[in-house]
């Protein structure tokens, strides 16, 4: 060999290409919840993917935690997993401690809150909502951040297909961009019924499912009222 | 700045004087011109898997579960073991498909061994399940891989949960865990599944599957996977549960049946002389 | 107030091969109120009586929940009963972490009898000062043990700790053979009239001294009954009171108890007379000593 001795050619012919490894993955799927005046629901797609191939066509992501409050973390399932199972511990010790009292739903996202945040700097890469009835009775959604950063709303799409759920949710739950027909003034604001609201969330997956190869399967849906959690499943397409 | 292709960016020593690489620990230059010896770089920790095992594959049908696994483990290109058993048995109602890393595997084979010795101290006879089995080992692999020292791994657990019912979960290096009528690791994902989910795709499907033909699916699979999959075996185990006899059917040694390799002689190019 | 040489601490054993500061242990929970445990085939029953340190105080717990399978009932010093029974509750909690299953019984029981027993082995410590009722429910069924400070757990279907409970234990020993086929309510009943038979002159039962717990294999839900829910399971007794809390003298059962612990105690102090470097204080108080309202019993650090 007439190449000569130099650090470049050393570079390559010795040193070992480090292959890191990552330790995280993307499970695809897509959440949503909607807060109505005296419910709340939370939706998931039952698929699980990651890359290209479908893992499972029923792998429910959305949780009755007990209490009346539904969680779901969205993106990569094991963190997903490992944050609701956390927080249902926090739960059990917080009723030893409380004398059996039932978390409420602004205490239950400030806990959230500190579980994201206690792995800030290697973050459960999850987007989490939190959907339950807030101290008054009303309908009441909390999304974070992978990192806890959170917010209560009126209505939240999160995991794959958000920027495709949003926009349709923006217009049709917070009536942006519409406008009143007769007056030519903005749509006034109004709480949507729970059967408005499951036909709005319905629609939301079918369309993403269209759109999105990480969405599809069926359809989960949680909701809950005063009387406690019901849930719902619709079939999505599975192509 | 230095202007060196190797050195691009850095402060040129004309200006700054020679770089003390002590300060970072750690050195690009070769070894020969400095001292230092293991702190060159920082510990590293497992960032491949070295010899593996490929897909395991598993199934439902009406009466229970088949989960199958070939004997093979590769160095590389290198069959290095031809003799491994990729299937192991936990208790009398659990068995843990594992592909990927051998020594991962053995590790985890020792760690189940451990939970199961553990158990008989208190009591005469075993109460876990494949549901708790499955627990466990997600919580070993996600918390090795939170420790970014992970097994390298995709395991299927198969058995019966806490109600006799047939339990069947994935979960695999990064605690990521599914469950689905039929399942697959590795190739099998790509090659396998779609043969499985022909017959069983939901739930539902199970009930239509009986067991001769779940068998039959299972073995045709595991040849096609013989076929394609460059770093499988024509040897492997599978593992029949029942669900009403609650009893696990072990078999060994199965080698696949009825091949054709005609398309063999069509191939041309790869080192095969030219017609 | 020397006692011996030997009761110094808990890692030395007489040359009769006692451990004394065990024993004093046992002591604890004989000073404490009494708690009753029964099983059937398919409850665990839980019950006890709570006192309270004086009329305007409250009552002290005597029944604690570990986990939705499982409970337990104390005697003795009730802070060393919620150490322990945190403890059981991070135990039950791992197991729920770990292997997605609820912790057997016996895992539970054998992980507080480990520490007990570590505090017998190490100098400077002493044991617990209380006696446990573990009741649960797991994949093997209904669990009574009970759990002492020497790290001894032994498995029952019935069983009795504290304050007179020899005369509740009188009771079960009559009836257990009826216990493995008995309904929710009788399991109850049988409960109820052991720990009535512990009660002490002039005292009764009532919804704000009994306290009962169940949990049963189909609905593995441990639940306490307490105050004004309690009354329903009172009901099922004819009276809230037994002829020595009655103060009545015709009282042939509860001499016939009072008698059985009386041979008890004087076997002890038969063993502790051949042993010389004891002397009589060692031998532990009868329970007619007990019995004075002015000794043991109203004593305030013991429930």
């Amino acid at each position: 060999m007439s190449t000569l001795a130099s650090e470049y050619s050393n570079e390559v012919t010795h040193d070992v290409i480090e292959h890191r490894f990552n330790p995280y993955s993307d499970n695809g799927g897509t959440i949503l919840g909607i807060a109505g005046e005296d419910f709340a629901v939370l939706a998931g797609d039952t698929r699980h993917t990651t890359g290209y191939s479908i893992n499972s066509r029923y792998e429910p992501k959305v949780f009755n935690i007990g209490d009346d409050l539904l969680l779901t973390a969205n993106g990569f399932q094991a963190d997903g997993t490992a944050l609701i199972k956390n927080f249902k511990n926090q739960l059990i010790q917080y009723h030893f401690n409380n004398d059996n009292k039932k978390m409420s739903i602004e205490s239950s996202a400030r806990l959230i809150q500190h579980l994201l945040y206690g792995k800030r700097f290697f973050p459960y890469y999850v987007h989490t909502i939190l959907a339950g009835l807030d101290s008054e009775g009303k309908g009441s959604i909390y999304s974070f951040d992978p990192v806890g950063s959170y917010e209560r709303e009126q209505c939240r799409a999160g995991g794959a297909a958000a920027s495709l759920i949003m926009p349709f949710l923006d217009n049709q739950v917070n009536f942006k961009n519409q406008l009143d027909p007769e007056t030519g003034n903005k749509k006034q604001l109004k709480y949507l019924k729970l059967e408005e609201v499951v036909e709005l969330v319905r629609d939301a997956f079918s369309s993403a499912t269209e759109r999105h190869i990480h969405v599809g399967d069926g359809l989960e849906i949680l909701i809950v009222t005063k009387e406690g959690v019901r849930t719902e499943y619709y079939p999505l397409k599975r192509d | 700045m230095n202007h060196d292709p190797y050195h691009w960016g850095r402060p040129s020593n004309e200006t700054y004087g020679q770089y003390n690489y002590k300060i970072s620990n750690a050195s690009n230059i070769n070894k020969q011109f400095n001292n230092a010896s293991s702190c060159d770089f920082p510990t590293m920790l497992t960032q491949q898997p070295m010899i593996t095992g490929t897909s395991v594959i598993a199934i439902k049908y009406n009466d229970g579960l088949i989960i199958a696994a070939d004997n093979m483990g590769s160095y590389g290109s290198l069959m290095k073991i031809d003799d491994l058993e990729r299937l192991i048995q936990v208790g009398d109602k659990t068995i843990v498909g594992i592909s990927g890393d051998i020594s991962d595997l053995q590790q985890i084979e020792r760690m189940l061994d451990d939970v199961e010795l553990e158990e008989s101290y208190d009591m005469e006879s075993s109460n876990l399940n494949a549901e708790h089995i499955h627990e466990y080992l997600s919580n070993v692999l996600y918390n090795r891989r939170s420790k970014m020292n992970p097994l390298w791994n995709a395991c299927i657990v198969g058995g019966f949960d806490s109600n006799d019912e047939i339990f069947l979960k994935y979960v695999d290096m990064l605690g990521v865990s599914y469950s689905s009528p039929s399942m697959a690791t590795g190739f099998g994902a790509h090659l396998a599944i779609p043969l499985l989910r022909e017959k069983v795709d939901k739930e539902s499907d199970v009930v239509k599957l009986n067991k001769q033909d779940a068998i039959q699916l299972v073995k045709d699979c595991m040849k096609i996977l013989f076929y394609r999959d460059a770093r499988s075996l024509d040897k492997y185990s599978l593992c029949i549960i029942n669900k009403t006899s609650k009893e696990i059917e072990f078999l060994k040694n199965l080698k696949c049946e009825d091949m054709n390799w005609e398309v063999g002689k069509n191939i041309r190019g790869y080192g095969i002389p030219q017609l | 107030m020397f006692r011996n040489n030997y009761d110094n601490d808990a890692t030395t054993f007489s040359p009769t091969g006692r451990i004394f500061q065990i024993e004093y242990a046992l002591e604890a929970i004989k000073q404490g109120s009494a708690a009753v445990g029964l099983v059937s085939k398919t409850h665990v029953v839980l019950v006890a009586l709570k006192r309270n340190a004086e009329e305007l105080g409250s009552y002290q717990k005597k029944i604690i929940k570990i986990d939705n399978h499982m409970g337990i009932a104390l005697a003795g010093l009730a802070p060393d009963a919620r150490v322990l029974s945190n403890f059981l509750r991070q135990q039950a909690m791992s197991s729920k972490m770990v292997f997605n299953r609820p912790i057997p019984v016996i895992k539970a029981v054998h992980s507080i009898a480990d520490k007990a027993q570590n505090n017998t082995q190490s100098a400077g410590g002493r044991p617990y000062g209380v006696g446990l009722l573990v009741a649960g429910v797991d994949a093997t069924g209904t669990h009574l043990f009970e759990f002492q400070p020497s790290g001894s757990v032994l498995e029952y279907f019935g069983a009795a700790i504290g304050a007179r409970s020899q005369a509740a234990r009188t009771l079960l020993e009559r009836k257990y053979t009826e216990f493995a086929d008995s309904s929710k309510e009788e399991l109850i009943q049988y409960a109820l009239t052991a720990l009535r038979d512990t009660l002490a002159q002039d005292k009764e039962l009532n919804q704000h001294n009994t306290t009962v717990a169940v949990v049963s294999v189909d609905n593995p839900q441990f639940t306490i009954y307490d105050d004004d829910e309690v009354v329903q399971w009172l009901n099922l007794l004819d009276t809230l009171t037994n002829t020595r809390s009655r103060g009545t003298e015709d009282k042939a059962e509860d001499e016939e108890a009072e008698a059985e612990e009386g041979d008890e105690d004087k076997s002890e102090a038969t063993t502790t007379e051949t042993e010389p470097a004891v002397d009589a204080a060692a031998v532990p108080p009868t329970d007619e000593a007990i019995d004075t309202p002015t000794t043991g019993e109203d004593r305030m650090d013991t429930d």
